[in-house]
């Protein structure tokens, strides 16, 4: 692990690039699915549009997304911002459904009492129904966040620096602690993020965790 | 003072759920909306608060048209419980009860200070605030569920079978403390439930409706259960309405034969002959010692007979009715407000004092 000690500085720069291309997009891939699985769960017909085509998103290989996007948009191939939008597509295309589906689960007599408390939509569901859909919408970004950490790597082809680099790097000069090294920190990173979404998700719903013991003890 | 006045409601797939309402709940009373299943009673509670529009027709509250104020100020001016209490499961027992006040704008002290006052108001100790709703059992999301209601100490409050999920004991526990609660609160109440007894024990006026929204008697329990309207209203107050009618019978002048009493734990020694009631050091009834029981020593709770209910002197003559047919020595035990033994009565005694009484049928 010489190498390593070598080029600390190197692998820390391609860390913190490698965390913001995955992470921004899960962040972006939020805020656009909540107001969609909004839609999907308010219009029936919305929804039978929109999970389908989430799904099928979601089966575009990433390398693909990776290569017409550029064109698509009239960036440039190298630009990272194309691999920022095709993993927030892939985060959009995982949450919508899982947002659409939590609302839908909110117990329709919780949504009337709130009605007739006197809450106004828009504060009903920022104040009811959205943090009543935080178990499931965590769980989708648990899934969503190691995805992304894991697929940053394939944007290495397009030369966009971040760890994945280490892989095409160490094939090309036969350095093989160079590729280790980076297998191990993506497999890190993701067990650290996927970590930390559980532990915040477990802070924002002390509420599921008294509902889990009351289930488990009768 | 809620009116409804020729409210109607078509659902648009072209079920009429509500037909021509008119109907006055008067201020500070509790009227309770009843009738079989799918007869309207759930649409014209939510078209109070506009939960529902009515197709046509007006509501007015204190004369005022409903659809003047803006639904979500209209709704934080009434109380609104339903069956499953629908308490927010994300947010604490102290925090759903704060729910009105702090959407009214209150700050969090004062709300939360409000909700604490309001935990006692319907008998749940302070620390349960602290709890989630799924820490709590049903009959405690009920109270839970009123409290919230309360807390923006609205004039009027709207209650859809706020009772019918939870067991008939804990139903009737919830039932007095609305009664009493009513006592000090003095609401303007609208009730809805499908259940006849609960009808005529809490309500004061009763709405009976029938399929298709019709209102088929408004009046009070005693005149629903004496003088039905229709054959409809007879049916559904049920075959045993004569006898539920006497809850409304107070029984003054009741009077009371003695029998045969013995203590609990007095020395005894002899084979009793006729009935004989045992009660305790304090003069509470225990059971019944049967006739032909050997006593040797002092009397224990072994041989006892387990003795029907009691009836409290001045309640109604349903009560007392009950005591004598459901006494195993067949006289019903009587006793006073601290249940202590009065004296016993027989069912040939009440049937004669209902037989005696005036036509008293409104409820006093
Ligand atoms: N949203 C709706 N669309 C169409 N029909 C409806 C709707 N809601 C209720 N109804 C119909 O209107 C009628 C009255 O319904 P409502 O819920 O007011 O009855 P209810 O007296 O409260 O019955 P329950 O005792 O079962 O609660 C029923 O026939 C019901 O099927
Ligand atoms: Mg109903």
């Amino acid at each position: 692990m010489n190498w390593l000690s070598r080029n600390i500085d190197a692998v820390l720069e391609l860390t913190g690039y490698h965390l913001v291309i995955a992470l921004l997009p899960v962040l972006f891939g939020l805020v656009i699915s909540i107001p969609l699985g909004w839609v999907a769960n308010r219009w029936p017909v919305a929804r039978a549009i929109l999970v389908p085509v989430a799904g099928i998103m979601y089966t575009i290989p990433s390398l693909v997304l990776f290569l017409i996007l550029p064109p698509l948009l009239g960036t440039r191939v190298l630009d990272e911002i194309n691999v920022i939008i095709a993993l927030t597509i892939y985060t959009v295309a995982l949450l919508v459904r899982s947002v659409a589906d939590a609302l839908a689960a909110v117990p329709p007599h919780v949504i009337a009492a709130a009605d007739a408390m006197g809450y106004r939509p828009v504060r009903r569901f920022f104040g009811v129904e959205l943090p009543l859909a935080v178990p499931v919408l965590v769980a989708g970004l648990r899934v969503a966040t190691v995805s992304n950490i894991s697929l940053t790597s394939v944007a290495a082809i397009l030369g966009v620096p971040q760890l994945g680099s280490l892989f095409t790097d160490g094939f090309a000069v036969e350095n093989y602690d160079e590729i280790v090294v980076a297998i191990i920190l993506i497999f890190l990173l993701a067990m650290v993020f996927d970590g930390l979404l559980l532990l915040a998700g477990r802070l924002l719903t002390p509420w599921a965790r008294a509902g889990r013991a009351v289930g488990a003890a009768k | 003072m809620i009116e409804f006045r020729d409210v109607t409601k078509q659902y648009p797939d072209g079920t009429v759920a509500v037909d021509k309402l008119n109907l006055t709940v008067e201020a500070g009373t509790i009227t309770v909306f009843v009738g079989p299943s799918g007869c309207g009673k759930t649409t014209s509670l939510r078209m109070v608060n506009r939960m529902i529009e009515a197709t046509s027709g007006t509501i007015l509250i204190d004369g005022k048209d409903i659809r003047d104020s803006e639904p979500a100020l209209l709704r934080r001016g009434m109380g609104y419980v339903i069956q499953q209490a629908g308490l927010f499961p994300h947010r604490t027992v102290l925090d759903n009860v704060a729910t009105v006040p702090l959407l009214s704008g209150w700050d969090k002290r004062k709300a939360r200070a409000r909700a604490a006052e309001l935990l006692e108001t319907v008998g749940l100790p302070a620390e349960m605030g602290r709890r989630y709703p799924v820490q709590l059992s049903g009959g405690q999301q009920q109270r839970v569920g009123v409290a919230r209601a309360l807390a923006a100490d609205p004039p009027i409050l709207l209650m859809d079978e706020p009772f019918s999920a939870v067991d008939p004991v804990v139903r009737e526990d919830l039932q007095n403390e609305l009664l009493r609660l009513q006592g000090e609160l003095d609401k303007t109440i609208v009730f809805v439930t499908h259940d006849i007894d609960e009808a005529v024990r809490i309500g004061e006026k009763v709405a009976v409706f029938r399929k298709g929204g019709v209102l088929a008697q408004y009046g009070t329990p005693a005149d629903v259960l004496r003088y039905p309207a229709d054959e409809f209203v007879a049916g559904f107050v049920g075959r045993d309405r004569g006898y539920r009618g006497l809850s409304f019978l107070e029984s003054s002048g009741i009077s009371v034969d003695r029998v045969e009493t013995a203590k609990l734990g007095k020395p005894r020694a002899e084979t009793v002959a006729d009935w004989v009631l045992v009660l305790d050091s304090d003069g509470h009834p225990c059971g019944w010692l049967p006739p032909g029981t050997s006593v040797d020593g002092s009397l224990t709770r072994e041989p006892l007979v387990a003795g029907g209910s009691l009836y409290t002197t001045g309640t109604s003559l349903r009560g007392a009715l009950d005591a004598a047919l459901s006494s195993p020595a067949s006289r019903g035990v009587v006793v006073d407000e601290d249940g202590k033994y009065v004296g016993v009565i027989t069912a040939r005694q009440v049937l004669d004092l209902i037989e005696g009484h005036p036509q008293a049928v409104s409820k006093t």
